[in-house]
């Protein structure tokens, strides 16, 4: 049975960080209260239509992509045995270290019409333009391959996680009642991986949903790119928030329909006790189409962009000085402080929840991981109202009772700057590290706080060391995208602050790609170390248990 | 590890302490300004301190900084932002010694809420294998039906077309200019997409005949370092057009001292550094603009490209029209 307990300051504390991280959000929701102008009347007449249509289409595609690529290569390398396994488990991973728009400007140099490519197969065949047919890579479905690309590893990652985790007994007890391999994927893996699975996906969708540079760069019109043309093109910054709040209620509206699907099912293991998971070996041509099939992956996500961003560094060796450590020291010093403190607060909230399941506290969680799903730049801005406020506010206060001035204090500093980061990313932290404690069996808690140990203490003695796993992956997961991380990154630094990404962004965005290509190949050297630590980490918790 | 730390609680907070300083806001790329600052903080020991970011975005940072703002100047690269920035409130009139001579009136605003610092001129280029150099001589020209899915743009959400379009809303008014768009858009010979740099490489390919581009990233793509860049550009022709008439649609890169600025004797000075002979010429240098002062003497490339008629249309006519422009180009399909 479980016991009720009522511990009010950890409720209290969490629902105020809550607070803080949905102010942002509740400033850009408060354009919903100014009027509607104009603008409405003619995105309706003309161009709303294509901008929802085009997002839900590619939505609905990397869905589809990121499910399939990641689900099918999670299972591949955790059941199946053959040969470059050990390899290709953390090497999946690397994708995650590219920025969507970097792969994007990547392929588009390779197979655009004027790329080597295509140049190649024009000159051998003596085609000119018309007479020959060639998947153009700047269109929905090459955004959607390129998200997809990019994307998976977080379903990838996940539903590893999951399926190292289930219990040998149930694949077991399947198996022996009939079950073939497909059939207890189908009926049992799958099902019990069910909650990581989704959270995989909503990461991913979330992030499709921000993303700005893949789709502008494409030419598609969907709906970000007309927040940023209705703010940029008609000056018009609170429509921009307004439509910006109609994404943020669909997001919210999808991830309350989730919740209420999985309502009362709960999908603790039934042991702990892992033995190793049941592995088929495979022989024949199996082995080599599933071969094939994750090299392919891994060429396509992974092989062939970085090796062009090499031959682009190599070619131009741009900007490779002293200038170039600030600002890998600048991009890594960011990203581990934002990790270290979205973890922190992840667990703080995660945890919390877990004491007072309560409806106020639930909705307060899924409020603060809405900036996921929202454009950096409009994240930025609303970051940046409540924080602007607050140093006028101080500024008169001082100048009433001690007439001095001391200027913005948060406003344009780091703490700004990492704010922003926690309002995009707490998501990834929270989405994790709640993924990790529902694993986790309430009897234990119970136990613990009747042997009278204070929630803290069960936290502290039990939970974390039981969810070690979950705990790294959350850090590195969000040390990875905030290394990614440009819009908000630009718009709040400090002066003379610069990082890899903007550098990356500024010259491929002069239209310098090839320039760009060191910063960006940072970028994804600086990711891969801690996918590496994080790949290594989850074969680890596997064996140590056996 | 104590320096790490501190220079960690420096950057926490921004402590602003006293300096000879100014503070720049640009969105200007750090590539194309920072070595001019550099040059500006050697010469008067002024040091400069610089955020780059997107011009919107930046327009609100300014806004919500407010009074306590600490930017003294702004510089944007299209006059439609810094109108705008001078719609909100966020610029102050400056006046510097002989600005009249210096630069011509359609260039800078008329109170000296803002000035240009170089000239940017959209035109078109050709294949030089395909078409005449006097088959096109007018902008008007764009929406002819001989030029039928001949034509390479980038996006309407590129604010240079955005001036572009708005030009053709100031000159003949709004129903006109609609025409001629839906013909342009019914000219197209792809949906857009990309920079101006794939559009002449389009080009080159074969899928247009003609492009419209800023005329400094075809420059860009003559003096690249990259051999295969430069065999590119040389398959392609520049022309100038509207040259019997009212002359090239151009908008330029501009700055404007902010309302809240505490230097502005810095600012003035970084501002009258931008346009001395060697800074104008660097513009042209290196990053194939034109110099906003006339006199300056310009060599190379933009020299082989010849002299040119621009348009002398109040500029801050374009940041007027721009939402007319953004309307216009939706309604006729150009996405």
């Amino acid at each position: 049975m479980r016991t009720k307990i009522t511990w009010n300051p950890w409720q209290f504390f969490v629902l105020l960080l809550a607070g803080i991280f949905i102010l942002p959000t509740l400033a850009i929701v408060n354009s919903l209260f100014q009027p509607f102008g104009e603008v409405w009347q003619h995105l309706f007449d003309t161009v709303l239509q294509d901008y929802v249509l085009n997002s839900l289409w590619l939505m609905l595609g990397v869905a589809i992509g990121t499910l399939f690529i990641g689900v099918a290569t999670a299972w591949l390398v955790t059941f199946c045995i053959f040969p470059g396994r050990k390899i290709l488990e953390w090497a999946l991973l690397l994708p995650l270290a590219f920025p969507a728009y970097i792969i994007a400007y990547s392929y588009t140099g390779m197979l655009d019409f004027a790329g080597p490519v295509q140049t190649t197969l024009r000159q051998w065949f003596a085609w000119s333009y018309g007479e020959y047919w060639f998947p153009e890579i700047r269109s929905l479905s090459g955004a959607i391959v390129m998200l997809s690309l990019v994307l998976y590893p977080y379903v990838y990652l996940l539903t590893r996680a999951a399926f190292l985790e289930q219990s040998v007994f149930s694949l077991e007890v399947s198996r022996s009642l009939g079950c073939t391999a497909w059939g207890s994927f189908w009926r049992v893996s799958l099902p019990s991986a069910r909650p990581a699975i989704i959270t995989g996906l909503s990461l991913a969708l979330m992030e499709t949903l921000a993303d700005y540079g893949t789709v502008q760069y494409f030419g598609i019109s969907t709906f970000t790119t007309g927040i940023f043309r209705t703010w940029f093109g008609w000056g018009n910054p609170i429509a921009a928030a307004q439509l910006s709040s109609l994404l943020l209620s669909f997001v919210f509206t999808l991830m309350l329909l989730e919740r209420w699907s999985r309502k009362q099912a709960r999908y603790h293991q039934s042991s702990s006790r892992l033995h190793p998971l049941p592995s088929y070996v495979l022989v024949g041509w199996r082995k080599f189409v599933v071969l094939i099939g994750l090299a392919l992956v891994l060429v396509l996500g992974f092989v062939l962009p970085a090796v062009q961003l090499m031959v682009w560094t190599w070619q131009t060796r741009y900007m490779l000085n002293s200038e170039f450590f600030a600002l890998i020291y600048h991009s890594i010093l960011l990203a581990s402080m934002a990790g270290v403190i979205a973890l922190l607060f992840a667990v703080i909230m995660a945890y919390g929840y877990r004491l007072q399941p309560n409806k106020v506290i639930g909705i307060g969680l899924r409020m603060a991981s809405m900036g996921y799903a929202i454009p950096g730049t409009i994240i930025a801005v609303g970051v940046m109202i409540p924080l602007s406020s607050l140093d006028h506010w101080l500024n008169a206060c001082l100048q009433q009772y001690f007439n001095i001035s001391v200027g913005l204090l948060l406003s344009g500093s780091l703490v700004a700057l990492l704010f922003a980061y926690l309002v995009r990313f707490l998501a990834i932290a929270l989405q994790t590290v709640e993924a990790s404690l529902g694993k986790v069996k309430p009897v234990l808690d119970d136990s613990a706080r009747i042997l009278g140990h204070r929630p803290w203490e069960v936290l502290y003695k039990i939970h974390l060391p039981m969810i070690q796993g979950g705990l790294l992956t959350a850090v590195l997961l969000v040390f990875v995208d905030v290394m990614k991380e440009l819009p908000a990154t630009l718009i709040l630094r400090p002066f003379n602050f610069n990082t890899l990404a903007v550098r990356a962004y500024e010259l491929a965005s002069d239209e310098r790609l090839m320039e760009s290509a060191s910063a960006a190949l940072a970028i994804v050297i600086a990711g891969i170390i801690p996918v590496f630590i994080l790949s290594k980490n989850i074969a680890n918790s596997r064996q140590r248990i056996e | 590890m104590i320096r790490v730390l501190l220079y960690i609680v420096a950057l926490c907070f921004s402590l602003n302490v006293l300096a000879n300083e100014v503070n720049v806001y640009s969105a200007r790329k750090e590539a194309l300004i920072k070595p001019l600052l550099d040059q500006f903080s050697q010469q008067t020991g002024i040091k400069v301190n610089l955020i780059t970011g997107k011009a919107d975005a930046l327009l609100q940072r300014l806004k919500r900084e407010g009074q306590y703002s600490p930017a003294d100047i702004l510089i944007t690269t299209d006059v439609g932002r810094l109108y705008r920035a001078q719609q909100l409130g966020l610029l102050q009139p400056i006046t510097l010694p002989n600005i009249d001579s210096l630069i011509d009136a359609s260039y800078r605003d008329s109170k000296g809420y803002w000035l240009g610092l170089s000239l940017r001129v959209r035109t078109v280029v050709v294949a030089k294998d395909r078409v005449e150099s006097h088959a096109i001589s007018r902008y008007e020209d764009l929406a002819d039906k001989k030029w039928h899915k001949k034509i390479c743009i980038r996006s309407s959400n590129n604010i240079y077309n955005q001036s572009f379009v708005a030009s053709q809303i100031a000159i003949k008014g709004k129903e006109q200019a609609k025409k001629w768009v839906q013909g342009l858009v019914k000219n197209m010979a792809r949906p857009p997409k990309g920079g101006d740099r794939d559009q002449i490489r389009a080009v080159v390919a074969g899928e247009c005949d003609l492009a419209v581009v800023n005329s400094y990233y075809f420059g860009q793509m003559l003096g690249s370092e990259q051999g295969k860049d430069r065999e590119v550009a040389e398959k392609v022709r520049l022309l100038w057009l509207n040259q019997q008439d009212r002359g090239a649609h151009v908008n330029i890169s501009g700055a404007g001292v902010t309302t809240s600025a505490k230097n502005i004797d810095n600012a003035k000075a970084l501002i009258e550094f931008l346009l001395t002979d060697s800074s104008q010429q660097w513009y042209a240098d290196k990053n194939y603009e034109y110099p906003i002062r006339a006199g300056i003497e310009i060599k190379g490339i933009l020299k082989q490209w010849g002299d040119f008629k621009a348009d002398n249309l109040a500029l801050e006519k374009l940041g007027e029209y721009n939402k007319d422009a953004v309307k216009i180009m939706d309604q006729a399909g150009w996405r």
